[in-house]
């Protein structure tokens, strides 16, 4: 219970059901106990005080777990050291991989739990065979399948999402109202738990030495200069502070980011097409297709709210290859590529690599 | 209960003149008087408070600056990294905002601390030391501090003493007058009260820099209208909690030892802390390596034992003991502790029905607890 809305409304759903609810709060700063600046923020005082009251209001007991170290050195390093390596990281999804179904699971299950309930939107369903799957939810809008597509038929089998079948947030917030909770009217938290400002280039600078360098465009002309290639992302316009336009008057992207020199390659939009993702971390959520080595039609969605778009996907030597058949813009290495077949997710990797149109006519 | 509920009848400001500030004034006097009794005080010499962190914020401020301001050299303050947060919270205010020097006097790992260290302290910076704060008995590992040898080694120089007796009144014989404090701080719920009531007691030879400033009431160390239903509670319970401690403390120091020997009789790795320190009788503090407290106490939780650990931060984190890392313990040990403290409600039975149940849940917990490792 993250003190939020949507973990208190899926706990009294769960205790209407009812389980034998227990209402946990996981303390994942390194700071616990110092006050949030914002609105948003994570294990703060204020919101561990929150997801108490709703605990208390729906009768359950309540604890705070501390993951803080786990959290630490599974999600914020790993973000740390995927920004320096020029990746782009989606530290949610690692957060749910490593602590919310690993390590909060595993402590669960040895202290005699049998699932953990969260207040994510997306649906898990049995096929025919009573192999579990992992869909989008009915509230689309909201939908939150996408990070939650690391986990595997293990986890899903211990993993219980009440609000996957309401259609909306709004809906959500009306039934908090109405069980009289507390929180229904909190605002929604956004961006990364652990850089509450919302500036991650900015963050990152207390955690990295600064490495300044040129901007330089694809045929390595320099274009301007940056103080640190680290929090920069692939597709990025703004912030680049390119004194010249370019010649064809055209806004500038970031294409590519390479740590060992520090340059940051910028060049058009178009440049920016990928047609084919891979990565050899990958894993299938639920059942694997029966054949994976050959190739099968799907939808592949990048980002937690981004579209999808129709792919091919196979696994070629150990890695998850992925051919898209309308181009994406501004993919980076680092994130995460979720494969979907209709409204189930079937399987995730890691991009490691990203083949644009023209570098592979180049 | 009782004489809280009485006074909460009388209605009336204790200072005012009338009648019914006359009668309010009487219960807060003899309530002053039960507690100076219990003890072994003056009852000019009780200050009521709202509980021991006022008391002890009073108390180390208050001696700081009067010092200070009679000698600007004394800003060194001799305490132990075993004392509670209500103390070493505002010696680190006093570091922080004042120049106020710390020296924490050695602690051995029983728990006992090094009086010949102290001594040593005293002798070399007593023209500095502003004033001694050692609390009577530790309130996680139950370990008792000779507070009469403390002030006979500080009275040498001069220096006034304060002791945190909080986990001591009711527990072992306090005696304001044979100590030799400058002052001491009392908290009511520790012995009974409700909560939200205290006592500093203040030698009457001393005059501390008050906090606060208003009325003038309690010597004008605590200005405020006073609030007597819950001095008189404060009373009553300090009456009632010393006036069985011989018989309540040795029942309570048979189930003690039981509960330590039967646990670790069936979980040999356990450890109980500070067993051969001089040590109150109704405390048992042990170490389960390999566990965490948190876990150790949801599942005795669900079990239907309440016992305590440490103390969690604000947003509910159960933390190391910083009193067993104080004792040179590493902060796997520390954060693997359970404190149990025995009342005079509990009975041989509740003691079998902890050891069974601690019994029970020690292989579950000690999984639980490897989650909280990385993989990595």
């Amino acid at each position: 219970m993250s003190g939020g809305v949507d973990s208190a409304v899926a706990a009294a759903r769960l205790v209407d059901e009812g389980h034998e609810v227990v209402g946990v709060h996981l303390a994942l700063s390194r700071m616990p106990g110092t006050l949030r600046t914002g609105s948003r923020g994570c294990c703060t005082i204020e919101d561990s005080m929150d997801a108490q009251r709703a605990a208390k209001k729906l009768g359950i007991p309540f604890y705070v777990w501390d993951f803080s170290e786990r959290f630490k050195i599974d999600v914020v390093d790993d973000f740390v050291a995927e920004y320096q390596a020029g990746r782009t990281p989606n530290p949610c999804m690692r957060c749910n991989e490593r602590i919310k179904f690993a390590a909060l699971l595993e402590r669960a299950l040895a202290l005699g739990f049998d699932a953990v309930g969260t207040g994510h939107y997306a649906s898990i369903t049995k096929d025919e065979d009573d192999n579990l799957e992992l869909h989008r939810s009915l509230a689309m809008a909201k939908d939150q399948s996408y990070v939650l597509g690391v986990l595997t038929q293990e986890q899903l089998s211990h993993a219980l999402f009440p609000l996957g079948a309401t259609a909306s947030k709004d809906l959500v917030r009306r039934e908090a109202a109405e069980r009289g909770l507390t929180v229904a009217n909190k605002p929604d938290s956004y961006d990364i738990c652990f850089i509450p400002e919302g500036d991650t280039r900015e963050w990152l600078r207390d955690f990295v030495p600064s490495s300044p360098g040129k901007i330089v465009d694809q045929q390595g002309t320099e274009l301007g200069e940056h103080d640190g290639h680290v929090g920069f992302t692939i597709g990025q316009r703004k912030g680049l502070r390119l004194g010249r336009p370019a010649a064809d008057g055209k806004p500038r992207y970031v294409l590519e980011i390479r740590p060992k020199t520090s340059e940051v390659v910028v060049g058009p939009e178009a440049a920016l097409q990928i047609t084919q993702l891979s990565g050899e971390r990958y894993s299938w959520c639920g059942r694997a297709p029966e054949r994976p080595e050959e190739f099968f039609d799907c939808e592949v969605q990048v980002r937690a709210h981004g579209d999808t778009v129709p792919a091919q996907a196979a696994i070629v030597e150990a890695e998850l290859v992925i051919k898209l058949k309308e181009p994406l813009y501004g993919v980076a290495p680092g994130q995460t590529a979720v494969i979907y077949l209709g409204t189930r997710v079937l399987g995730q990797t890691t991009i490691d690599q990203t083949t644009s149109a023209e570098v592979a006519v180049v | 209960m009782q004489a809280l509920n009485g006074a909460l009848e009388q209605l009336g400001n204790p200072s005012s003149v009338h009648g019914h500030g006359q009668n309010t004034r009487a219960i807060l006097e003899d309530a002053r008087d039960q507690v100076a009794h219990a003890v072994g005080a003056n009852r000019s010499e009780i200050v009521f408070t709202s509980g021991g962190t006022e008391a002890n914020n009073q108390a180390i401020k208050g001696i700081y600056w009067a010092q200070n301001r009679k000698n600007k050299a004394r800003k060194v303050i001799v305490t132990a990294a075993t004392e509670h947060h209500a103390l070493l919270d505002p010696i680190d205010w006093l570091v922080e905002h004042e120049g106020a020097e710390v020296i924490n006097v050695a602690v051995g790992s029983s728990g006992m601390l090094d009086l010949e260290d102290l001594e040593q302290i005293l002798s070399s910076r007593s023209e500095e030391i502003a004033l001694v704060s050692l609390m009577w008995v530790n309130n996680e590992t139950g370990v008792i501090t000779d507070i009469v040898r403390v002030t006979e080694l500080a009275k040498r120089y001069g220096i006034p003493v304060h002791s945190d007796a909080i986990a001591a009144i009711g527990h072992v014989p306090v005696d304001f007058a044979e100590s030799g404090l400058t002052a001491m701080s009392i908290s009511g719920h520790k012995v009974g009260a409700p909560i939200g009531v205290g006592a500093l007691v203040v030698a009457r030879d001393f005059s501390p820099v008050s906090l606060l400033h208003g009325g003038g009431q309690e010597r004008g160390l605590r200005s405020g209208t006073m609030n007597y239903p819950l001095a008189t509670s404060l009373g009553a319970a300090c009456q009632e909690a010393v006036s069985d401690r011989v018989e309540r403390q040795s029942r309570l120091k048979q189930l003690r030892d039981l509960i330590e020997t039967e646990i670790v009789r069936a979980i040999p790795s356990a450890v109980v802390t500070a067993r051969d320190t001089d040590r109150v009788d109704h405390n048992a503090h042990l170490i389960f390596p390999g566990t965490q407290s948190d876990n150790l106490l949801f599942l005795l939780d669900q079990e239907g034992v309440s016992v305590s650990a440490g103390s969690a931060c604000q947003a509910g984190v159960l933390g190391a003991s910083h009193v067993l890392v104080a004792m040179g313990h590493p902060e796997e040990l520390a954060s693997a502790c359970l404190r149990i403290t025995l009342g005079h409600t509990t009975t041989a039975s509740d003691a079998e029905r902890f050891i069974e149940a601690i019994i029970k849940i020690h292989p579950g917990a000690l999984v639980a607890s490897q989650s909280t490792q990385s993989a990595n």
